[in-house]
């Protein structure tokens, strides 16, 4: 996993609700092998409409997606994060966000950063009133900073440091394989095994 | 003070656990199908690393498969099938392939083969795996870092969910089913309602629900938001698992019984948050907009945006599914009517859909799909599917089918559904297809009027 300490970039405002991950990378996506292509999928029935946000000149180039609350709700899909970061992403800003999306994102360092309500509309509008703001999210110090604005963040410290370290969870787990053996030694004799 | 159901079964499950950091979890039971799989195995080879326990694990394919007999004609399906073929045998996981009779859906199969139990650990790279906890267990979806990471170590790092008890006091009225419950809980809490909870369902109505109900009803905590959802284990519970391959036996069995006795919640418990609703109150529901918590009873119309917690996403919501603020659900016309997925393909749901079937005809494209292979043999041993098929509708193989738009059993743009499945999201059934959530009982009563019907309207 990439490390995560401080990202400066342009901030792109999605303004919906209940952003699913069925939306930001549909079901057809998902049968690729592979962990890479898939920021052709990314909303990729939205970006159908000329309209839609990420197909506006001004955000193209944008690294910093500033949603509506209930952001990457429904499936587990993992692909939904690759996609996010494949397109460009570092960041999510929303008020709220899906609990496995969050999850994924962790383990991925695509950084998922909870903000209130009033302030992720604050900042939707800063960046509406001016595609070029630069927006900076600041991890070592948990805070969001944009123009004369700013805004503390909560992330807790044990994830914190392993993105700001880039650490594979993996590989801190295996470092308790003896705890692990030590358990499985005393679980229940009727638990199932699939042979 | 006592202790909830989901803090007895964390605990007995926690690892290491050390100041500052999340708890190191053991993990029961790990399912594993093909879609978020194979860049998991892909990350073990690269790095070196085997399956610690591949007798803790099991794999089917489902997601992907035709529900039509023959092959899988999609080259990028048929290779992410393959894929997952080659890494049971690499790595050496129990497989159910097409064709094998223990193959279905990945949160049928489990509880099927008695490998779900009370009191266990359960994950899967899969939202709905929170099905599983209607056995008592703490069961949630991962994605596929942590599939790789279950499948390398056998646990995961977590910080244990707040919890929550829905209290569902009361008796379902006749004709109401668990998932207008699930339906109306989650029209209640919202699709955000649950976020960092473990729910616990309880509650005289919930007492009275049989296995399949329970799991459906745990199935969709997840659109809750929840992080898992789970029923304290009793006598149906028990029933259930008896005899079942997997459950243990003999002395084991009076063990287990003994300790899965003691999954309850205590009285002097307190969860972080407490929700409560009247089962008796309750009638058809259905889902009328573009997440499972846009929903409304039967009798009731389409609302308006306005009148709504959320108008924009209402609004939205409305143009996408081509309805009009006020009009009557009952007066919405269906193309499309699907039975099964892990929500409702078990044999219950299917006897419920036939039940209403039974001597009438159906006007809708009609897909009845068995949530496995078994369910598919008892239907057809109890007859059922001759009763799908004299009504006009498909009686097709096991799969994930229509639930999701990944195998050929989708909608087209504009078509509109009545789904027993789980997600009424945009595209979820095909690009630009309508689905409006309901339970087979209300599915099959539109696929005889093709309009949204309950049971009870039919002649």
């Amino acid at each position: 996993m990439d490390s995560f300490t401080a990202h400066t970039g342009r901030a792109v405002p999605l303004r919906r609700s209940n952003v699913d991950t069925d939306q930001i990378i549909p079901a057809v996506w998902l049968k690729q092998v592979s962990r890479t292509g898939f920021e052709k999928g990314l909303f990729s029935a939205w970006r159908e409409d000329p309209d839609f946000v990420l197909n506006q000149p001004a955000y193209q180039g944008a690294s910093i997606l500033v949603s509506g609350p209930d952001f990457g709700t429904g499936s587990s899909r993992e692909h939904a994060v690759w996609a996010l970061q494949q397109y460009g992403f570092r960041v999510v800003i929303a008020a709220r966000f899906g609990d496995i999306f969050r999850n994924n994102s962790t383990k991925m360092g695509l950084l998922p950063v909870v903000l209130p309500a009033a302030t992720v509309e604050a900042l939707q509008s800063a960046v509406e009133a001016d595609p070029a703001l630069e927006v900076t999210v600041d991890l070592g110090e948990r805070r969001v900073r944009w123009g004369a604005e700013s805004a503390g963040f909560e992330i807790d410290d044990y994830t914190r440091w392993r993105l700001m370290e880039g650490l594979d969870d993996i590989g801190l787990t295996l470092r308790n394989a003896d705890a692990v053996a030590a358990y499985e030694n005393g679980r229940q004799p009727w638990l199932p095994t699939t042979v | 003070m006592g202790r909830t159901l989901a803090e007895k079964v964390w605990e007995q499950h926690v690892v290491r656990r050390a100041e500052g950091e999340p708890d190191l979890l053991y993990i029961d039971l790990h399912l594993i199908h093909e879609v978020t799989s194979p860049q998991a195995f892909d990350g073990l080879r690269m790095a070196g690393r085997t399956v610690r326990r591949p007798d803790l694990t099991i794999a089917t394919e489902d997601h992907n498969v035709p529900t039509l007999l023959g092959p899988i004609t999609d080259p990028v399906s048929k290779t992410q099938v393959e894929t997952l073929r080659k890494n049971c045998a690499e790595f050496g996981v129990r497989l159910h392939p097409m064709g094998d009779a223990g193959q279905g859906v990945v949160h049928i199969i489990g509880p099927q083969f008695g490998l779900t139990q009370p009191g266990m650990t359960i994950v899967c790279g899969d939202s709905h795996t929170s099905t599983h906890g209607a056995f008592g267990g703490i069961a949630f979806g991962i994605g596929t870092s942590e599939v790789e990471h279950v499948l390398a170590t056998q646990t995961l790092p977590a910080y244990r969910p707040k919890t929550m008890a829905i209290e569902v006091s009361g008796e379902l009225p006749v004709g109401v089913t668990a998932k207008d419950l699930i339906l109306a809980i989650i029209a209640k809490i919202g699709t955000g309602g649950g976020q960092g909870h473990i729910v616990e369902y309880r509650g005289e109505a919930i007492r009275r629900l049989s296995m399949e109900g329970r799991m459906t009803i745990c199935n969709m905590s997840i659109e809750a938001g929840a992080r898992a959802g789970m029923i304290a284990p009793d006598e149906t519970t028990f029933a259930y698992l008896k005899g079942r391959p997997h459950a243990p036996a003999g002395a084991q069995w009076d063990a287990a019984v003994a300790y899965w006795k003691s999954l309850v919640t205590d009285d002097d418990a307190v969860f972080d948050t407490v929700v409560e609703i009247d089962a008796s109150t309750l009638t058809p529901f259905v889902t009328w907009g573009t997440n499972p918590g846009q929903g409304a009873p039967l009798g009731a119309a389409v609302p308006v945006p306005e009148e709504t917690d959320d108008p924009a996403a209402a609004r939205r919501a409305l143009e996408y599914m081509g309805l009009a603020p006020g009009t009557p659900l009952r007066e919405v016309e269906v193309d499309t009517v699907f039975v099964g997925s892990c929500t409702n393909g078990r044999l219950e749901d299917l006897r419920a859909a036939a039940e209403v079937l039974r001597g009438r005809r159906v006007v809708t494209r009609t897909l009845i799909v068995p949530g496995s292979m078994l369910v598919k043999l008892q239907a057809e041993q109890e007859g059922l599917h001759e009763v799908f098929k004299a009504a006009g509708a498909e009686w097709r193989e096991a799969g994930c089918s229509m639930c999701l738009g990944m195998n050929p059993d989708t909608l087209a743009p504009g078509e509109r559904s009545a789904s027993t499945s789980n997600r009424n999201f945009e595209g979820r059934q095909g690009k630009g297809g309508r689905t409006h959530l309901v339970s087979p009982a209300v599915a099959a009563a539109t696929a005889v009027t093709g309009k949204l019907t309950a049971p009870a309207d039919l002649a």
